[in-house]
């Protein structure tokens, strides 16, 4: 267990390496073992970690340019253990259900490595290299979208690309700025995140430092009104790079947030609590309203991915233990459903080649399974109590609704108008009589779709039902954090804002 | 009239060698083509990077004091680095000549020998902080260069062996203005002394300063390319022969970057705030124009000109900064840029083709390589991994010299001059990817792999292995360089 971590972070590359000696026809059997091998690999993390212990476990750290203070500094704690569980996990599904037979060698080693760079973000802890996977995740995602997606698939893979890209350079400069910071405090040079952890940072500084790496993560996430990529991405992305876009890639800005905003710029974060809670509200309604006008069932699933991440986005910002573990779980869950529901689109388009709702309608009477498995999804969406949507949600407004409880009635409605966008998609898709004729023929779930979407169907009832385990090793890990940035503020308004918000009654 | 009487000790002698083992293995070699004819081009490479590393011994085991010969030569870490900089990417250079394919040039020995003459050139440029002896170093290094660019037989190299002629020639003009201004002022054209000089009077008249600082960016900046003396450099680059470009793209610059920091950062130092806002402007219009018009061009060549221009714009960055940190981070940036930029050019040197196939105006226009990841996967991948290198994607070379180059720009408070860099990484990111999706996502024009290997030879192909090595293990060399370059930088009061 000594170095499990470094495992798990270069075992599919490693893979992704040899596996361009793998033949063609089975390439697709490597890429599900490895994928496999790795999910296992995370598993044993899990077992092996201690949920009584709130700090960083099986800590790796060897000094690496110790002159400019970079090390090689690996680390899991209760916030990213799941996150990385989700990644290894997600990959899995998306490649047991590959359906493309196109390049396919090219396609499978470029998850592999894309899966590094996932796992790599989650699981470091020295900054650089956290900016040095965050970049190097997105050339695999441009070769995917650019290589097997749709008419447009340039246009989007590179406006996916330049984005993200313009984003993390400008947070590339607050990094460095950091360090230089911790330079002047300490008189060492240091990348490292615990030791910067430690440091506090002057009210204005924070201000500016806030803002580059706002801009990094609120494109990843995507925030409005950087949103616009998204959509494009998804629209055009082969299913496999829709999945692991939706229920990773976005995950890595909410990640970041919680990982770097949060707790190193405590008084910032409180500064500008409001502006980024009412950016999250026009998130939440403004995409809903946009997914309910789509008529292309991939899009719909897009935009309510942003309404989402509002969600998501606001849960951190609540700067309470419930709405930080909140916002944690409903990125797992975030992931399992949205990646499930791209699937399920995916395993439609295979079959009928549009996925345009207008050309379905009746299909519960052709595909019962595929209905079911789509309903308890979408369910899950729109945050049905006892699926896994539901947790999450819920306990991300609670904590905001002690910072505001007029913001968290504003975010509320996105349940609702997720619910109404949602429901007449599937009535339209999936009730009524069959009006095409070439829908009459379809077949239901194979084995192999059947055998990617059935442990996610499991894992929305059972973590729907008991979240405990998760969320109580989350929740020690956000606790732990807020103490520290209680410990940090520098402003009194900032240390009493976290103490009202983790009272109850909290500011009202 | 007194005697002269000068001890031969005195002038210190073994810090001549190194430029004396190139000039007379340059006479010799000339000697040598009268005498035997046809000689092969292999032998010629061959004997030429065996003096160059000759050199090289010569450089790094120079071991006396760092004045010699009436003061003239300045032989301090800077030099050092530089030297071997050159030297290092002189030898890597070489041997592209031994391409598949026959080019007149490279089968005389004419060329050889001027290329030796050439690097002498550059040599006396860094190790010198006599104005004179710069000027005489750029001016041997300057017409050989011509004569070579010229050699490669084509129209478009003669027309871009003239255009950097005539251009040149002006910027030597400037360049002797500046000098003589910078002489009037004081009475000397040492540099040390002129700042000496120039403090004694408190840089007054200003005038006069202005005038040889504007004169002395203008003749630099020419060697630079900077804006707006740029505009030689897409035409140079694409009339001479793809790895003479490579090379233009990094040798003279980094023998330009070492008098511009012995020069500008004397003068930026001087507190007069009108010389730090024009290297500044300089600076931002040549990082930020070059990138944009790189946006738009169609064929590679030309954009690896402007690109190159744009990185030149964030080496003056580092000499605008002017910290030793700094000064480390350029020779950092420019010895990890040297590797990959030779061999991005390297792999225009490759796919070379006798006839423009794909494009009547250029040599190789971005269709070119469509779908080249379908004809050969392997060339593809090397070419993508360059393309991202440049763009700065960690955790390939240049990313690290960039890196550092930003923090020196923030731990001296050039906050906004740290963001412009980061902008312009962006869009640069634009044009390199452009390549990478050419090569990646679309479909070949041509389906006949053959077109592109025509050029490919054994040698070629080792120094493109050799560059991509380092290329992407630049990390492990990161730690090592640093160490060494601070060293001397710092050693050498930079």
């Amino acid at each position: 267990m000594e170095h499990i971590l470094s495992l798990l972070v270069f075992f599919p590359a490693m893979a992704g390496l040899l596996g361009f000696l793998v033949a063609k026809e089975s390439i697709r059997a490597y890429g599900i073992s490895v994928s496999v091998i790795e999910f296992c690999l995370s598993l044993i993390l899990w077992i092996g970690f201690d949920s009584t212990n709130a700090g960083y476990q099986f800590v790796e750290y060897y000094a690496f340019i110790p002159s400019y203070g970079m090390s090689y500094y690996l680390g899991v704690d209760g916030i990213s253990l799941f996150l990385v569980v989700l990644s290894t996990f997600i990959t899995m599904i998306a490649l047991i259900g590959l359906s493309i037979e196109k390049d396919i060698k090219n396609l499978i080693i470029s998850v592999l490595f894309l899966e590094m760079t996932m796992v790599g973000v989650f699981l470091i802890l020295d900054v650089i290299w956290f900016y040095a996977f965050w970049e190097l995740s997105l050339v695999p995602m441009l070769y995917i979208i650019g290589a097997w997606g749709g008419e447009k698939r340039m246009y989007a893979a590179i406006k996916f690309f330049l984005y993200t890209f313009a984003g993390s350079v400008l947070m590339l400069v607050g990094i460095l700025y950091m360090g230089f910071l911790y330079y002047e405090a300490t008189g060492i040079w240091s990348f490292a995140l615990p030791d910067w952890y430690l440091l506090q940072v002057p009210f204005r500084a924070q201000l500016w430092l806030f803002g580059a790496f706002f801009l990094g993560f609120a494109i990843k996430v995507p925030m409005f009104p950087f949103h616009t990529w998204l959509p494009y991405a998804h629209g055009q992305a082969p299913t496999i790079g829709s999945v692991i876009l939706a229920a990773v890639l976005l995950k890595m800005g909410s990640y970041g947030f919680v990982r770097f905003s949060l707790p190193l710029f405590p008084d910032a974060t409180v500064y500008f609590l409001i502006p980024v809670a009412i950016i999250c509200i026009i998130m939440v309604i403004y995409a809903a309203m946009i997914a309910y006008a789509q008529e292309d069932m991939k899009q719909v699933i897009a935009y309510s991915s942003i309404s989402h991440m509002g969600i998501v986005i606001l849960g951190t910002f609540a700067m309470n233990a419930e709405g930080i573990t909140g916002s944690i779980f409903l990125m797992l869950s975030h992931g399992i459903v949205s990646g499930a529901l791209f699937m399920l689109v995916g395993v439609i388009y295979d079959r009928r080649h549009t996925k345009m709702i207008r050309d379905f309608g009746g299909l519960a009477q052709v595909m019962p399974n595929f209905a079911t498995v789509y309903g308890i999804m979408l369910m899950a969406s729109v945050g049905l109590p006892l699926t896994v949507g539901f947790v999450g949600e819920f306990l991300s407004l609670v904590g905001f609704y002690r910072i505001s409880w007029i913001l968290t009635l504003l975010a509320g409605t996105g349940i609702i108008l997720g619910a109404v966008y949602m429901l007449v998609l599937y009535k339209k898709s999936f009730f009524g009589q069959v009006v095409h004729e070439e829908n009459r023929s379809l077949k239901d779930l194979n084995a192999k779709e059947l055998s990617a979407l059935i442990p996610l169907v499991l894992l929305v009832a059972i973590l729907g039902i008991y979240p405990k385990p998760l969320l109580s090793t989350i929740d020690m890990s956000v606790q732990k954090m807020l103490v520290l940035m209680d410990q940090k503020a520098i402003e009194p308004a900032t240390k009493e804002l976290i103490m009202k918000a983790n009272s109850i009654g909290g500011t009202h | 009239m007194e005697t002269i009487s000068i001890d031969v000790a005195s002038l210190n002698l073994p810090a001549l060698l190194p430029m004396a083992i190139l000039t007379l293995g340059a006479l010799g070699l000339i000697c040598v083509d009268l005498v035997v004819k046809g000689l092969n081009r292999s032998f010629l490479t061959m004997i030429t990077i065996l003096f160059i590393l000759l050199d090289l011994g010569a450089v790094i085991g120079y071991n006396g004091p760092s004045r010699a010969f009436f003061d003239v030569l300045l032989v301090d870490g800077i030099a050092l680095i530089a030297q071997v900089i050159i030297l290092v990417a002189s030898a890597i250079f070489l041997p592209l000549s031994l391409s598949h394919r026959h080019f007149r040039e490279f089968e005389m020995a004419e060329f050889y020998a001027l290329f030796m003459f050439m690097i002498v050139g550059f040599q006396c440029m860094v190790v010198s902080d006599n104005l004179i002896l710069i000027f005489i170093g750029l001016e041997t290094s300057s017409l050989a260069l011509y004569t070579m660019i010229a050699m490669h037989n084509r129209a478009k190299a003669f027309e871009a062996a003239i255009k950097y002629f005539t251009m040149g020639a002006l910027a030597a003009g400037f360049y002797a203005l500046s000098a003589l201004i910078f002489y009037a002022m004081t009475g000397s054209v040492e540099i040390y002394q002129i700042e000496q000089a120039l403090q004694a009077r408190n840089f007054e008249p200003l005038v006069g300063i202005l005038a040889g600082t504007i004169f002395m960016l203008g003749a630099l900046g020419f060697k630079l390319s900077l804006v707006p003396s740029h505009t030689w450099t897409p035409d140079v680059y694409e009339g001479s022969s793809a790895p003479l470009a490579g090379y233009m793209a990094v040798v003279p610059k980094i023998a330009g970057f070492v008098v511009a920091m012995r020069l500008f950062e004397m003068l930026v130092y001087s507190g007069v705030v009108w010389l730090e806002h024009i290297l500044y402007a300089a600076v931002v219009l040549t990082m930020t124009l070059a990138n944009i018009t790189a946006l738009v061009q169609e064929d590679v060549k030309r954009m690896l000109a402007f690109s190159s221009i744009s990185h030149a714009g964030f080496m003056m960055a580092a000499i605008l900064i002017g910290t030793t940190q700094s000064n480390t981070a350029l020779f950092l940036y420019w010895t990890l840029f040297m590797f990959t930029n030779l061999g991005a050019f390297t792999m225009l040197w490759i796919v070379r083709h006798r006839k423009n196939l794909w494009d009547e105006r250029y040599q190789h226009p971005y269709t070119k390589f469509s779908g080249l990841v379908k004809l050969m996967p392997a060339t593809a991948t090397i070419m993508g991994i360059f393309m991202f290198a440049l763009a700065g994607m960690p955790p390939f070379s240049v990313f690290w010299g960039k890196l550092y180059l930003i923090s020196a720009a923030i731990n001296s408070e050039y906050i906004y001059l740290a963001v412009i860099i980061a902008l312009n990484s962006a869009i640069a990111v634009y044009y390199y990817m452009k390549l990478a999706v050419y090569m990646f996502l679309k479909e070949p024009v041509m389906a006949d792999a053959t077109l592109y290997a025509t050029n490919a030879s054994t040698p070629l192909k080792v120094i493109v292995g050799v560059a991509v090595m380092i290329t992407v293990f630049a990390i492990v060399f990161v730690e090592p360089l640093l160490e060494i370059l601070t060293k001397y930088v710092s050693a050498s009061g930079f």
